[in-house]
Parts: structure tokens; C-alpha cells; sequence
């Protein structure tokens, strides 16, 4: 049966298939970023993209559909900020920023063939990028970012309407996730930075459920991917302790979880983090 | 008592009658009342006749109220009030007949409670008086109805609303009241209560009993014939037993009010009382959702769950996504027909469900795939899954509420199991564990949550949001209350006792809580009972058919101001809104304007008035408006309140004797923690031990009152709260005989979740309130009487209280009547402006000198009525005053005038010929400066009126009361052929404690 999450969330993490797209050569010139850093390594940032996309398949095991990239769409890569799936049902998002709106479609139609119910968001004066949805299984934490807007965040609840979605203001991040995410079914990685900490006070007080927390000390390692795949349990992507080792420390003191570390440095410098580059979608029943 | 009934009734008829015409629905109500008449009389006559020995014992000692009661039954008229306090006195005296009488009281109409409270008054005494007093009664009432129909065209519209209001309330209260009673008191209420359960019981085949209707939660309708005044827990009862029903905690009944809005029917009060003029028609509901389903140990409450809940699925009360729709639907499928058969179910066999609000082919294709796939549940398990799925909804569980924020932007406040929840559109955008609010009030059509404070934060925070109006407010105020206690306590709370000085509703969740059911529930032994599950048609199940109320909300208005007050700490009880509700209800204006209602009221009441025969009821009245006095200090107006009744007492020896109001009670008890409380011991001697409860519960006020003016220092959103102040005073002030047990209406709650003391119990301040008309009537009254009757002498007493000064005011009382009404209206407008009051009150002679208390803010309380008949004096005084204050030193000066009704008001004006005055001391306390006038009326006949004046001086050590006592009746012994016709009571006090306290 494909209830609400059937256990308490602890259907969190649950993943048949996931959805990537290629990188765009334009992504190093033309892809948004906050702020203008260094430049970005094409041909590093595919390798780790490979990487990421091989763990996803080859590791885990999942049925990955990777939409080819579309070099009129620098962002085209980040995925997640164009769907938002919670079960059977995925919301075609309306990006925050006007440059990606066309990413949308090479995501309907994936979604399409996955056979969810497709809701999309055609209001024009609503904006929600999947970069600001954190859902913990239980509920929706929507941030209200420069990407996405109340709006957005109520058709988003029109959408999911099982749960509970709680708006959370983001202010000096690009996304919510940004420095958050679900570690484990109840487990939420936050940032240390102050902003992180407010906006999980504010999670905190908004969610009916208490939740655990895992603090890193780099908001962008706070952004990890939990996976909950049959046959290997507790599966946690994070970033490598290369690159933000005090952070790796923390991910490793998780003895449950089966730890993937995966490097994104290049995409970071466009802002694209780990979450960012894929939809996960668990398909419980046939196509 | 057997032959109270009697007029009861009849008086009842009349009014019902009477309201038929204007209002609707009441026609059935009146031929039930006349049915009602019969087998009330028989059965008062038999039933009562246990009742009796205790009434017997009570009686005597309540010979007080019984005098004033009457009074109440004609000054109050027909306004709300009265029947409140009636109710209240009644309880009073004799707990067991207001078991009987309070169903027929609850939806009828206030004039039969006026009728009612001369019927109680008499039962003590001899079946002749009763008759006599009775018929007059009646005569009475009737006329009063009928000037009140034609005169009160304004007015009406607003004590409607306050009955509506009140109603409920006052039932609490006196249940409440009662309780507190039967626990308190001595055997003789023991016996009562035990008399007051057996009446229902003995009553039941000769009273009147109604038709209930209950819509069950599969769409069935339950009818059963309850006694007319049971409690709702009677019914709550039958429908469970016919429901076989055990886990019933969680569960309740609805009835839909006038404006549509759904109300639980509070199981420990009676039914009429709260659905008033509304039909028996309720619907049975889940009241509180359980958390986790399968914790309930019977199947057949996990049925009625389900029912309940696909009822608020298919409503959209409760969102589902699509999925969630079809998944649901399918357990339903299969817990009613069973597993899949194809043969049997067709593509049709669906369509006869409803599983969502919009439901598609798709969704009911989605369904019967679902549902063949659930092949081998039972019914039971169906259900279980179908709860374990639901549970998890966000909104499950979650009772909505309309709001608006601060700002005035729409949102949803939805109470829940774990606190309450704050969602813009479909988001939440906020929310407050229980464990976080510190305390949840309403006032007005306010509700306020203080929250305690995060790390970062030193203080509370109050959060306030706006309701539709003040009804609202209470309900949401009301189901947060319960929820809190339901969800978060191992046992309820105690309710506030009859004897604290409360304002507001004194309302607690009296159920079981989730923990006790659960326990109850382990214990349940029996064979799991069968039952049959109907099928979730498509039947709308919605609670129709109640008419649409004749009562105009829209007089309900919100008000704005909204102090969430720590001064809220104090429990209030329901007068001082009382107050508040006058002006809210009839003024209609914005709080500026209270002067025009006074206004208002005075001219009816003068209509009704004269056709009252009775002075010494106007009296008491009358003096009860002179208690309202705002702005004192706490321990100023205990003073001054019990020096009143004192004086009350001394004052009316000659004519019946008040009897005290609960509210005169409860100002005077504070006072005996010093002066050991003879002053009120005298006055009710029935309730002494009550009182001295009181007294302490009053302390308690006190403090809190303190402590909220610290608050409101210190915390600059709370500065408001001062207001309370205020309010409090005239509530205290305003306490009527009658009135004590009626806080009907609360336009203030307070609840605080988390202290057990008496701080936390849930505060109402009733703003409006029907006593507060009452007084308003009463005053106007005295007025009246004081203009048209006219007759001779008259003794003035001027009494100063100075706690600064001792000064000696040349007080012309002649001048008092005339500007008594601008003086109302004067004070009203005070109210408001209380803040620069100082300096007008100083200069101004229309000003009357009430409260200036310049630090704190008690200004923005509209609800607070003031005394009209606050006379102040002349000039001379005024400019002595003015002279004399210094802006740091804050005066309060008031002056209070008790007049008896034949007092002649032209004479006031009069310049008579002075023909001696001489200063007596009697005590260092106090100066006595006695005025004989001789003067010379009309018909040539002379007349002698002697004044006397005595100043009292000295701080608070003084027992201003005693004083004032004692010099009254020295006068009365000094001219025992003189009538007293007249008291002013003109007190001073410093003010500049006030605000530090």
C-alpha cells in the first residue's frame, strides 16, 4: 500500500529510482552562483558528477534516469530544484530564478514515464525552488528564500496535503538545503553557522515530532543524502573529508549508516551541492 | 419553594409570550412552559418536599438575601442581569431547587428569572407574603416586559446578544457556584445537593421532557425524550449507552448556534442553558482525536473513530492527498462490504461511497484496486488500518479556527493534541507546544497566548489574534482549554471555586483526561460488543435544521483594545464584564461612548422603574452601581466596598434588608483579613465560611493585580494589562446580590496551563455582562425614584475616606441628582481617558473624581461602567481638591450617594435654612459635622433634613467601614423619628501607591 509514509517516517529514504541530468558546458560560464569565486573545473566537475551519478546506480543500485543536458540551461544540472516527489506524486516546480524555467520540462517528461501523478506549478506568482523543501518523512520544511516564495510553498502543500508544510524563513543561504538535510530518518545535519542554527530552531518549533539533530561545522556539508536501500540499510552520501574534513568527522561517528563520501568541489562553486544534483523517487509499485 | 413555582411560571408564560412576538423560535418554548407550569408545581411540591428541611435551616440565616433579592428582581428588570444573579443568590440559599429551576431558567427569558427570584425570595417566608409579594411580583414583570418592549428599542438588541453570550457562562458559574457549595458548606448544603440529584430523578415523570435529537456518526438520528433541565451529560450518556459505547471520553456532542458556528454542549451543565432557544438537535462527534488509535481498547471505539473520520474526510475537514483518499477509501470498502468480490461489487457498488470531497472516476478506480488487495481483513482490522493511516494526517485531529494576526491578515489557529497550531493558508507558519504557553486568555474577540520565553528572550511574550468576534474567542478559548487538559494533564484541573473572586468564566475541562480514559478503559471487561457497521453513504450527516438565530451578532462587536494581561492574573468573575458588556452591547460605540448608553438606560429604567413600588430594592441597587468605582487601588476599594456594604447595612436596617450580593461578599471578605471580616459576618451570616474563603481568594487577587502592574512596567507589550485594574474594580464594585452567580459572558478567559495555583486558573473577565445593565438600571432607577417620589426629610451622611487628607467637603448633596447623569457619562468618558484624568478631575467640576491613576494605563477599558449615581459635590470641593493636589500626589476623590427612593431629588436643590450645625467626635477616626436644615416645601408644610457629615481620616490601618457604621447608626439613634435618605459617601484616596504596587 502506498500510504503516507507508512512508518512514521521511517520510510524516509526509501529509493527506487532517481532522476540526473548531465552537465552543460555553459554551466562554467553562464550557471547562476551567489557569488562570482573561482572558476569552475568542466572536466573535474563531470568526473565527480560521474562519480556521484555511479554511486547512485552502480552502488546503491537504483534505476537512474539521466536527462541529457541542455546547453541553453546552465543550471540544467540541478536537478532537485525542479521537482519536488513524495511518494506517488511529483510537483513540477516553477524555479525561482526565470533562467530555469525551462528545466522543467525534461523533468515532467522523466516523471511522466515513471508514472507519478504530476502536479505543476502554473501560478505565475508562485516560485519554489526543490533546493528549499526539506522533507523529513513526516513533514515539509519549506524555506522562504530569493528562490521561492509563500506561494510556492502553499501550492506545495495543496499538493502533499498529508502533511504538515511549515515555512521557514532563509535569508543568507541560496536554499534551505543549503545547509541542511535529512541524515537519517529523524536525523537532521545542520550547519553551525548561525543562520543554520536559527532556521532549525525554527523547524524545531514548528514540527510536532522532535527531531535529532547532527551538527557539522561547514554549512555546506550539512547538505547530505540519506538513502534507506534494502539490503544495505543506512546509507549516507556525504561530502569528502577532503574537502570539509571536521564535517567528515562528525558523518563518521554515524555507526549505523553505511558513509559514501563523494567530493563536489566544482559544483559547489555554482552553488550546486550534493542533494542539488539529483530527484529521488521510490516507485513501490509497478510501472 | 412549592409556592415559588407557581409564579414562576406564570411569569415565565408571560415573558415567553412576550418574546414570542419579537422573537422567534420562542413559541415552542412558551407552550413547553406552560406545560412545564403543571408538573413544576407538582413537582416542586413533592420533590421539594426533601429539599425543604434544608431550605428550612438555610433559610433563616439567608433572611438578608432574601430581602435583596427582591430588590434585584425589580431594579435589574429585565436585563440580563438579573436572572444571573438570581441564579447566583439562589445557589446560594438553596443549591437543590436550582437544579429544578435552572433548566427552565437557562432558556427562558430573563423576565423569568425576575419572576423567579421574588418566588425565591418568598419561599422562606410565609405562604401569605409569597402570595401577596408574588402577585405583585408579577404585576410587576409584566409591566416591565411590556415598557421594556416599547422603550427599549436600542437596547434590546444588545441584551439580547447578551443572554446569548451569557448564557453560558452563567450557567458555569453557578454550577460552579454550586459545587463549591455542596463541598463547602455545612451539612445543610450536603443535604441539598443530595436533594438536588434526587429531584431529577423523582421530577422526571412529571416534568416536562424534551425530544432530543442526536445524529450519530453513521448518519442515523437517536431521539430520546431528556428531562428538560438535565445536564448534558445526561444525554451525552444515553446517546453512548445507545451507541454502546464505553471509551466515550473521547467523544461529545455538537449543537450548531445561530451563526452556524458549532458549539460542544458542556457535559456538567444543563442543556437548556446552553442551547437556549436553539432546537434539540445535536450531533454526536469525536471531541478529542486519540493520537494513536490503537491504543483504544475496543474495536467499537476505534468504529466510531473511523466514522468520525471519514466524515471529516469527505467534508475536507480533513486533506488527504489523492493517494491518501483512495487508500482510505479502500479500508472503508473493505471494513463495510468486506473483501472484493467481484460478482458482487460491480463498477457501481462504489459510487454509493463518498471518500473525498471531490471524488473522481480515478480516485474510486484507485480505491477498488486498493480494495482487492486488503482481502482477508476483518472489519475490525480494516479499520485499524485505516486509522493508522489517517492518524498520521497532519490535520488530524486538528480543530480550525478563523483568525486574523496582528496585522490583520487571515489565518488558521488550529488546537490540537500537543498545543496550538498557527497556519497562513495551508502553511504553518507557526506554532506553540503546550509546554510553551504559559497562559491562554481571551478578551473581547481577542485571544492572547503568553509564551514563555526562548533563551534569547528575557521576557514573555503575549501573542495576540483577532477572532471573528467575542463568541469565537471564547470557543477557541474554550477548546484549548479543554485540549490542554485533555491531552497534557493526568487529571483536570480543579475548577476555579465558587468562591474565588473571579472574573470571567470559571470554565475547566471536568471530563476524564486521555491518561484517566486510558486507565478507565484498561479496566473495561467485557466481551467485545457486536455492532453493526452501516456504510458511509453519501449522506450529508451536517447538523441541520437549526433555525437561524434571531440574535444580532453583529451587536456583538469586537473591540479592539485587548489588554492580555498579566493583571489578567486574577480570576475575575463574571461582573465586571458584566460591566463591559453594557456598553459593548448596547453602547455599540466605540468605548468612547459609553455616556450615550447610560444614557439610554436611564430613560428606560425610568419608565420601568416607576412603576416599582419597592424603595428598598432600588436601594440596594442603587448602591450596588455606587460600588462600581474604577481605579482604586485594590485595597482602597476593598475598604470602600465593605465601608458601603456596612453602610448598606446600616443605611436599609428600616426597610428589607439586602441581601448581600456575591460580589459585596467577596469585596468585603478581603477586608476582614484585617479587620477580621465583622463587617461582612453581619451581613450574610449564612455564608460566613464562604466568605472567608473568599477573603483569601480575594488576596490572591490582590497580588496578582500587583504583579500585573509590575508586568506592565517592565514589559512595554503588557502595558495594557493595568486595564484590569480597573476593570476588576468596577467588577467588584459592581457585584450585585443577584448578579454574583452570572459571569455569564466572559469576554476575558485567561488559562494558565502550567501553574497549579490559583494563578492558573482559567481567568474570564466578563465584560459584558448583564449585571453591568442591571446596575445601569438600578441606577437609574434611584434616579428616578429620587425625582419622583417626593417626600420630606432627608439625612445626609457624607463620609470622606482620606488616606491623604482629611478634608472637609462641602457637599451639596442637592445638587447630586441632577448631575448625576452627566456625571455618568462624565465618569464613563473618564474611563477612557483616565491617563490626563489627574488634571481635569482636579479643575473640572463636571468631572467626576474617580480613578486617576496616571502611571498605569486604565484608560483603554471600556468595559468598565461606572457609577452614576457618583455625585460630586460642588465647586468648593472641587477647587479644594484641586488646590490641593500636587502632581505628584494622586488623589482619588468619590463620592457616592445612597439615596432611599423616597428621597425627594428637587429638595437637594433646595436652600434651606440652616439651622444649626454642630461637630461631634465620636471617635478620633472621625469628625461628624451635623447640618440641621429646616426648609419649607410647597404645600407650606415644613420640613426638616439634617445632614450630617463625617469625616473619616487616617490610612488604611482604619476601618473606614466600621466608621462609617457606626456613625450611620448614631444618626439613626440620634433621630430615631428621621428616615435616612440619603448617603454620600465621599472618599479621597492616594493614589500614588497604587501604581507602585
Amino acid at each position: 500500500m502506498a500510504g503516507l509514509s507508512s512508518s512514521g517516517g521511517s520510510s524516509l529514504g526509501r529509493c527506487s529510482h532517481a532522476v540526473v541530468r548531465a552537465l552543460p558546458d555553459s554551466l562554467c560560464q553562464h550557471a547562476l552562483r551567489i557569488e562570482k569565486g573561482k572558476e569552475v573545473d568542466f572536466a573535474r566537475a563531470e568526473r565527480e558528477h560521474q562519480l556521484y551519478v555511479g554511486v547512485l546506480k552502480n552502488k546503491l543500485g537504483l534505476q537512474v534516469l539521466e536527462l541529457p543536458a541542455d546547453e541553453s540551461l546552465p543550471d540544467c544540472v540541478f536537478v532537485e530544484d525542479v521537482a519536488v516527489v513524495c511518494e506517488e506524486t511529483a510537483l513540477i516546480t516553477r524555479p525561482g530564478a526565470p533562467s530555469r524555467r525551462k528545466e522543467v520540462d525534461a523533468m515532467k517528461r522523466a516523471l511522466e514515464s515513471l508514472n507519478l501523478n504530476i502536479i505543476e506549478m502554473t501560478d505565475e506568482n508562485a516560485t519554489l525552488d526543490g533546493g528549499d523543501v526539506l522533507f523529513t518523512g513526516r513533514e515539509f520544511f519549506v524555506g522562504l528564500s530569493k528562490r521561492t516564495n509563500q506561494r510556492g510553498a502553499e501550492i506545495l502543500a495543496d499538493t502533499f496535503k498529508d502533511y504538515a508544510v511549515s515555512t521557514v524563513p532563509v535569508y543568507d543561504s541560496l536554499h534551505l538545503k543549503s545547509f541542511c538535510s535529512m541524515a537519517g530518518p529523524n536525523l537532521i545535519a545542520i550547519g553551525s553557522t548561525e543562520a543554520a542554527q536559527k532556521a532549525l530552531k525554527t523547524m524545531q518549533q514548528m514540527s510536532d515530532h522532535r527531531y535529532d539533530k547532527l551538527t557539522v561545522p561547514d554549512d555546506a556539508a550539512a547538505n547530505c543524502i540519506y538513502l534507506n536501500i534494502p539490503g544495505k540499510g543506512h546509507v549516507l552520501l556525504h561530502r569528502a573529508p577532503e574537502e570539509y574534513p571536521e564535517s567528515a568527522k562528525v558523518f563518521e561517528k554515524l555507526k549505523d549508516h553505511m558513509l559514501i563520501p563523494i567530493a563536489n568541489t566544482e559544483m559547489e562553486k555554482v552553488d550546486g551541492l550534493l542533494t542539488c544534483c539529483s530527484v529521488l523517487i521510490n516507485k513501490t509499485s509497478e510501472l | 419553594m412549592t409556592t415559588e413555582v407557581g409564579p414562576e411560571t406564570e411569569v415565565k408564560k408571560e415573558s415567553e409570550q412576550l418574546e414570542a412576538d419579537a422573537a422567534k423560535n420562542k413559541q415552542d418554548e412558551a407552550t413547553e412552559n406552560q406545560e412545564n407550569q403543571k408538573s413544576e408545581k407538582t413537582v416542586s411540591e413533592e420533590a421539594q418536599g426533601s429539599p425543604s428541611p434544608a431550605l428550612g435551616t438555610q433559610s433563616s440565616p439567608s433572611s438578608q438575601k432574601k430581602e435583596k433579592e427582591p430588590s434585584e428582581g425589580k431594579g435589574i428588570s429585565r436585563f440580563i442581569p438579573p436572572w444571573l444573579k438570581k441564579q447566583k443568590s439562589y445557589s446560594l440559599v438553596e443549591p437543590k431547587d436550582e437544579a429544578k429551576k435552572k433548566p427552565v431558567e437557562e432558556g427562558e427569558t430573563v423576565e423569568e428569572r425576575e419572576c423567579q427570584l421574588p418566588g425565591e425570595v418568598v419561599q422562606p417566608k410565609g405562604s401569605v407574603e409569597e402570595a401577596t409579594i408574588e402577585s405583585e411580583r408579577e404585576a410587576k414583570a409584566e409591566d416591565k416586559e411590556e415598557k421594556h418592549s416599547v422603550s427599549s428599542a436600542e437596547t434590546q438588541p444588545a441584551k439580547e446578544d447578551n443572554k446569548e453570550i451569557e448564557v453560558e457562562k452563567v450557567a458555569d458559574e453557578q454550577e460552579e457556584k454550586q459545587k463549591a457549595e455542596e463541598n463547602r458548606e455545612t451539612k445543610e448544603v450536603q443535604t441539598a445537593e443530595i436533594n438536588m440529584e434526587k429531584v431529577p430523578q423523582k421530577a422526571p415523570k412529571k416534568i416536562k421532557t424534551v425530544q432530543c435529537k442526536v445524529m450519530l456518526l453513521d448518519g442515523t438520528e437517536f431521539s430520546c425524550d431528556i428531562e428538560k433541565r438535565a445536564k448534558g451529560q445526561v444525554l451525552f450518556d444515553k446517546v453512548c449507552e445507545q451507541l454502546n459505547l464505553l471509551e466515550k471520553d473521547y467523544f461529545g456532542l455538537l449543537f450548531q448556534d445561530n451563526s452556524d458556528q458549532k458549539n460542544w454542549l458542556d457535559s456538567s451543565k444543563e442543556i437548556k442553558r446552553q442551547i437556549r432557544s436553539l432546537p434539540w438537535l445535536f450531533t454526536f462527534n469525536v471531541k478529542f482525536y486519540p493520537p494513536d488509535p490503537s491504543q483504544l481498547t475496543e474495536d467499537i471505539t476505534r468504529y466510531f473513530l473511523c466514522l468520525q473520520l471519514r466524515q471529516d474526510i469527505a467534508s475536507g475537514r480533513l486533506p488527504c492527498s489523492f493517494v491518501t483518499h483512495a487508500l482510505l477509501g479502500s479500508y472503508t470498502l473493505q471494513a463495510e462490504l468486506g473483501d472484493y468480490d467481484p460478482e458482487e461489487h460491480n463498477n457501481d457498488y462504489i459510487s454509493e461511497f463518498q471518500f473525498a470531497p471531490n471524488q473522481t472516476k480515478e480516485m474510486e478506480e484507485k480505491v477498488v484496486e486498493l480494495h482487492k488487495t486488503h482481502r482477508g481483513l476483518t472489519p475490525a482490522q480494516a479499520d485499524s488500518h485505516f486509522l493508522e493511516n489517517a492518524k498520521r494526517l497532519s490535520m488530524y485531529g486538528v480543530d480550525l479556527h478563523h483568525a486574523k494576526d496582528s496585522e490583520g491578515v487571515d489565518i488558521m489557529l488550529g488546537v490540537c493534541a500537543n498545543g496550538l497550531l498557527i497556519y497562513k493558508d495551508r502553511l504553518r507558519i507557526n506554532r506553540f507546544a503546550w509546554p510553551k504557553i504559559l497562559k491562554i486568555s481571551y478578551k473581547r474577540s481577542n485571544f492572547y497566548i503568553k509564551v514563555r520565553p526562548t533563551e534569547q528572550e528575557q521576557f514573555e511574550s503575549t501573542i495576540g489574534f483577532k477572532l471573528p468576534n467575542h463568541r469565537a474567542a471564547k470557543r477557541l478559548w474554550k477548546v484549548c482549554v479543554e485540549h490542554h487538559t485533555f491531552y497534557r494533564l493526568i487529571s483536570p484541573e480543579q475548577p476555579p471555586k465558587a468562591k474565588f473572586l473571579t472574573l470571567g468564566s470559571k470554565f475547566r475541562y471536568s471530563g476524564r483526561t486521555q491518561a484517566q480514559t486510558r486507565q478507565a478503559s484498561n479496566l473495561i471487561d467485557r466481551p467485545a460488543p457486536y455492532f453493526e457497521r452501516t456504510s458511509s453513504k453519501r449522506v450529508s450527516r451536517s447538523l441541520d435544521g437549526a433555525p437561524v438565530g434571531i440574535i444580532d451578532q453583529s451587536l456583538l462587536r469586537d473591540f479592539s483594545a485587548a489588554t492580555v494581561g498579566p493583571a489578567g492574573d486574577m480570576v475575575f468573575d463574571g461582573e465586571a464584564v458584566g460591566q463591559t458588556k453594557l456598553r459593548d452591547g448596547e453602547g455599540r460605540d466605540e468605548d468612547g461612548s459609553p455616556t450615550k448608553i447610560s444614557q439610554l438606560e436611564l430613560t428606560q429604567d425610568e419608565k420601568n422603574n416607576s412603576l416599582r413600588v419597592d424603595g428598598g430594592n432600588i436601594y440596594v441597587r442603587h448602591s450596588n452601581l455606587m460600588l462600581e468605582d474604577l481605579d482604586k487601588t485594590q485595597d482602597d476599594l476593598l475598604k470602600h466596598q465593605a465601608s458601603i456594604s456596612e453602610l448598606k447595612r446600616n443605611f436599609m436596617e428600616s426597610t428589607p434588608e439586602p441581601r448581600p450580593n456575591e460580589w459585596e461578599k467577596r469585596r468585603i471578605t478581603p477586608l476582614s483579613l484585617q479587620t477580621q471580616g465583622s463587617s461582612h459576618e453581619t451581613l450574610n451570616v449564612v455564608e460566613e465560611k464562604k466568605q472567608a474563603e473568599v477573603g483569601i481568594e480575594e488576596t490572591v487577587v490582590i497580588e496578582e493585580l500587583n504583579r500585573g502592574k509590575m508586568q506592565a512596567v517592565t514589559d512595554a507589550g503588557e502595558t495594557r494589562k493595568v486595564e484590569h485594574l480597573s476593570k476588576k474594580d468596577s467588577s467588584s464594585l459592581s457585584s450585585d446580590s443577584s448578579s454574583s452567580s452570572e459571569s455569564e459572558d466572559e469576554v476575558v478567559g485567561e488559562y494558565q496551563p502550567h501553574y497549579r495555583v490559583a494563578k492558573d486558573t482559567i481567568r474570564e473577565e466578563q465584560e459584558e455582562n448583564e449585571d453591568a445593565k442591571g446596575k445601569e438600571e438600578r441606577a437609574t432607577k434611584t434616579i428616578q425614584s429620587e425625582e419622583t417620589v417626593q417626600e420630606g426629610s432627608k439625612i445626609k451622611v457624607t463620609v470622606e475616606h482620606n488616606q491623604i487628607t482629611a478634608k472637609a467637603l462641602a457637599q451639596e448633596n442637592a445638587v447630586a441628582i441632577k448631575v448625576g447623569e452627566k456625571n455618568v457619562m462624565e465618569e464613563e468618558k473618564q474611563d477612557l481617558r483616565a491617563e490626563d484624568e489627574q488634571l481635569r478631575i482636579n479643575g473640572d467640576v463636571s468631572h467626576v473624581d474617580i480613578d486617576v491613576v496616571p502611571e498605569i494605563i486604565c484608560c483603554s477599558e471600556p468595559p468598565v461602567v461606572k457609577t452614576e449615581m457618583v455625585t460630586i459635590s460642588d465647586a468648593t470641593q472641587r477647587t479644594e481638591i484641586s488646590t490641593k493636589e500636587v502632581p505628584i500626589v494622586q488623589t482619588e476623590t468619590k463620592t457616592i450617594t445612597y439615596e432611599s427612593p423616597q428621597f425627594d431629588g428637587s429638595a437637594g436643590g433646595d436652600a434651606g435654612v440652616l439651622l444649626s450645625a454642630q461637630t461631634i467626635t465620636s471617635e478620633s477616626v472621625s469628625t461628624t459635622t451635623t447640618t440641621h436644615i429646616t426648609k419649607t416645601v410647597k404645600g407650606g408644610v415644613s420640613e426638616t433634613r439634617i445632614e450630617k457629615r463625617i469625616v473619616i481620616t487616617g490610612d488604611a490601618d482604619i476601618d473606614h467601614d466600621q466608621a462609617l457604621a457606626q456613625a450611620i447608626k448614631e444618626a439613626k439613634e440620634q433621630h430615631p423619628d428621621m428616615s435616612v435618605t440619603r448617603v454620600v459617601v465621599h472618599k479621597e484616596t492616594e493614589l500614588a501607591e497604587e501604581g507602585e504596587e
